[in-house]
């Protein structure tokens, strides 16, 4: 069973909670996808529409938040959030994420790496985004940060694990769990990240924008536990020639 | 008087207190949290909190994300 933090997860599938077409939506796919952690994020009430709430329909005992800082820009927009969040109620846990850059969206190691350690001092319990940058895990695993969050491909991209080989070298590396979070789009994307050994994976988009969300859900629960059986049961090794199946002996009869 | 309340200027009557404002807008206390100046607020301090002319306000909930 994983365990970040002392808190142990019975799902390797964690779950955000954005862009889904509606509240009741989002509550049966997070249902069917048997996650037990949301992210969400922070912003200001809209005054025109303050009864627009989702917490009115996520169930805070079933599900551990895990507020993001979004919108973060450097590390002090992201303390700020942070501490709005814990006082809203979110608790220690969070995903810390700092992208300065609106069009990839590509976390910014150095200012991850401050907020964590400023983060970590307040008690948070930190799991920092991060570009798929080994020594950056360890810099922040050193740090304090309860898990590390490598991404797969930018966020809400879709396209996967473009970042194999570094994230290899992360899961031998950390000592935290790692999950790999962001553009994740496919049930075989989730499932070749479990098969390389990632301890668990974020999805938000795929979920959210796929034709039946709550279907994708599933079909996304299934390929995480797909992928963790057979990495526990250990994966065949890689060949570059050809082996055959079936024996080379006992063709004597043919010629 | 005037307040910034989520980067609108709204005219408020004097002596409101946050716990009065946001239940004028109808919003449970216990969705958002409130930054009053720059300060979070704990919400034992929304009732005994009085908004100031030219307070800043800003109400921050949570909402759906990844």
């Amino acid at each position: 069973m994983l365990t970040i933090a002392g808190r142990k997860f019975r799902s390797r599938l964690f779950g955000g909670t954005g862009k889904f077409s509606s509240p009741e939506v989002m509550k049966e796919a997070l249902a069917a996808s048997g996650c037990e952690m949301v992210t969400v994020a922070l912003r200001r009430v809209d005054l025109n529409n303050p009864a627009d709430d989702i917490m009115r329909v996520l169930d805070r005992d079933r599900y551990l938040f895990l507020p993001n800082t979004s919108g973060a820009r450097d590390a002090d927009e992201a303390i700020r959030l942070a501490r709005l969040a814990r006082a809203s109620g979110g608790g220690e846990w969070l995903k810390l994420e700092v992208t300065p850059d609106p069009r990839t969206l590509l976390p910014d190691p150095i200012e991850t790496l401050k907020a964590t350690e400023a983060l970590v001092r307040e008690g948070f319990k930190v799991l920092p985004y991060i570009n798929a940058d080994p020594i950056l895990a360890l810099r922040l695993q050193d740090a304090g940060a309860v898990a590390v969050m490598p991404l797969g491909s930018p966020i809400g991209t879709n396209q996967g694990v473009l970042t194999r080989f570094q994230i290899e070298i992360i899961i031998a590396q950390a000592q935290v769990p790692v999950i790999v979070d962001a553009g994740l789009g496919a049930p075989s994307h989730v499932a070749e990240a479990m098969e390389m050994g990632a301890d668990a994976v974020l999805v938000n988009t795929a979920i959210a924008v796929a034709g039946d969300p709550v279907r994708m859900a599933r079909a996304f629960a299934l390929a995480v536990e797909a992928g963790r059986i057979a990495y526990e049961a250990g994966l065949g090794a890689v060949r570059k020639e050809a082996a055959p199946s079936s024996p080379e002996d006992g063709l004597g009869f043919l010629r | 008087m005037k307040i910034f309340c989520n980067g609108e200027a709204l005219e408020i009557d004097p002596g409101i207190r946050v716990a009065d404002y946001l239940s004028q807008l109808g919003l449970e206390t216990s969705s958002v949290v409130v930054e009053c100046d720059g300060k979070i607020l704990s919400r034992e301090e929304y009732g005994g909190h009085v908004l100031q002319d030219g307070s800043v306000l800003e109400l921050i909930r949570f909402v759906g994300g990844g």
